[in-house]
């Protein structure tokens, strides 16, 4: 169940009647906030299971803290905040278990390609391809797939860092100063890892049309 | 007034989308937009990308995951 008209009620009001034992609050928080939070913990860990027992674990921390928030935040800062610390946690565990053999292989990604890394400016070696097929309209519902696909696919190539910040931005909307506040990191600093991310994204994008040698 | 480049533009396009650029910079910003083609298809596809990466497919919490969750909501309130 979703909160009627948009967004859930204000903090204070949440905020009471969770601590009232509201169920029918916590379900609508569960099902407006968990898909994004799903999206946040892929940024760390790798599988489905993982990414839905991290959202998992960090609403059980809510239910937990709930008695003690202070509202020094947001509501949804501080549940975002403990969503991120519990995948970093999380995703740290799961590298430490990597067996050798992975750990080994060639890397893929950003890492491989400095010339175009996430890092750079994101400036094309050639000419600007026509980007009009970006805005797929109806009939173009296999190409929009293919490009959601590559999008996906270059998210899954960032920094976890990067990832994080591209996906509360542009993908969840937040503000800058909601992303600066869950990742405690400076406006400057937000500014600049999101347009990493979205020159990485951006130049994936016009990689895989010069590839497929599209669209004409 | 130094001319602007298209590095330039390259580089400050996240904080002209944001609005965060002073004005002087940001006019100088919009004039070689005018005159550029290139930055102009290249400020083009952030914005699609952006407008792409905001509808994103569904998510869902797993029907066990959710259960879990509202039981030991409702066994917390109890306690
Ligand atoms: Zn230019």
């Amino acid at each position: 169940m979703a909160f009627a008209g948009g967004g859930p009620p204000p903090d204070d009001i949440v905020v009471e009647a969770l601590r009232a034992g509201d169920e029918a609050m916590f379900a609508s928080l569960l099902d407006a906030w968990s898909p994004g939070m799903l999206r946040l913990a892929r940024a760390y860990v790798s599988t489905d299971d993982s990414a839905q027992e991290v959202v998992q674990d960090a609403w059980l921390a809510v239910v937990e803290g709930i008695d003690g928030f202070e509202g020094r935040s947001s509501v949804k800062t501080w549940v975002h905040r403990i969503l991120v610390n519990t995948a970093k946690k999380r995703g740290a565990r799961e590298r430490r278990a990597i067996p050798w053999s992975s750990a080994f292989r060639p890397p893929v990604g950003p890492a491989a390609d400095s010339a175009r890394s996430p890092d750079g400016d994101g400036l094309p070696p050639g000419p600007w391809k026509d980007f009009s097929v970006l805005w797929p309209t109806p009939e173009d519902e296999a190409l929009a797939a293919e490009v959601r696909g590559q999008i996906a696919a270059a998210l899954a190539g960032l920094p976890a860092r990067q990832r994080t910040v591209i996906t509360l931005r542009d993908v969840e909307g937040c503000t800058s100063a909601e992303v600066c506040e869950i990742l405690d990191i400076s406006a400057a600093n937000q500014r600049v890892l999101l347009h990493r991310a979205r020159a990485w994204v951006r130049g994936r994008i016009e990689d895989y049309f010069e590839t497929v040698g599209r669209p004409a | 007034m130094k001319r602007f480049r298209c590095a330039d533009v390259a580089e400050l396009v996240t904080a002209y989308l944001d609005d965060a650029l002073d004005a002087p910079v940001r006019r100088r910003m919009d004039e070689h937009l005018t005159c550029c083609a290139g930055c102009g298809r290249r400020l083009d596809q952030f914005r699609a990308v952006i407008g792409v990466l905001g509808t994103p497919p569904a998510e869902d919490l797993r029907g066990d995951v959710r259960d879990r969750l509202m039981s030991a909501f409702r066994d917390r309130r109890r306690g």
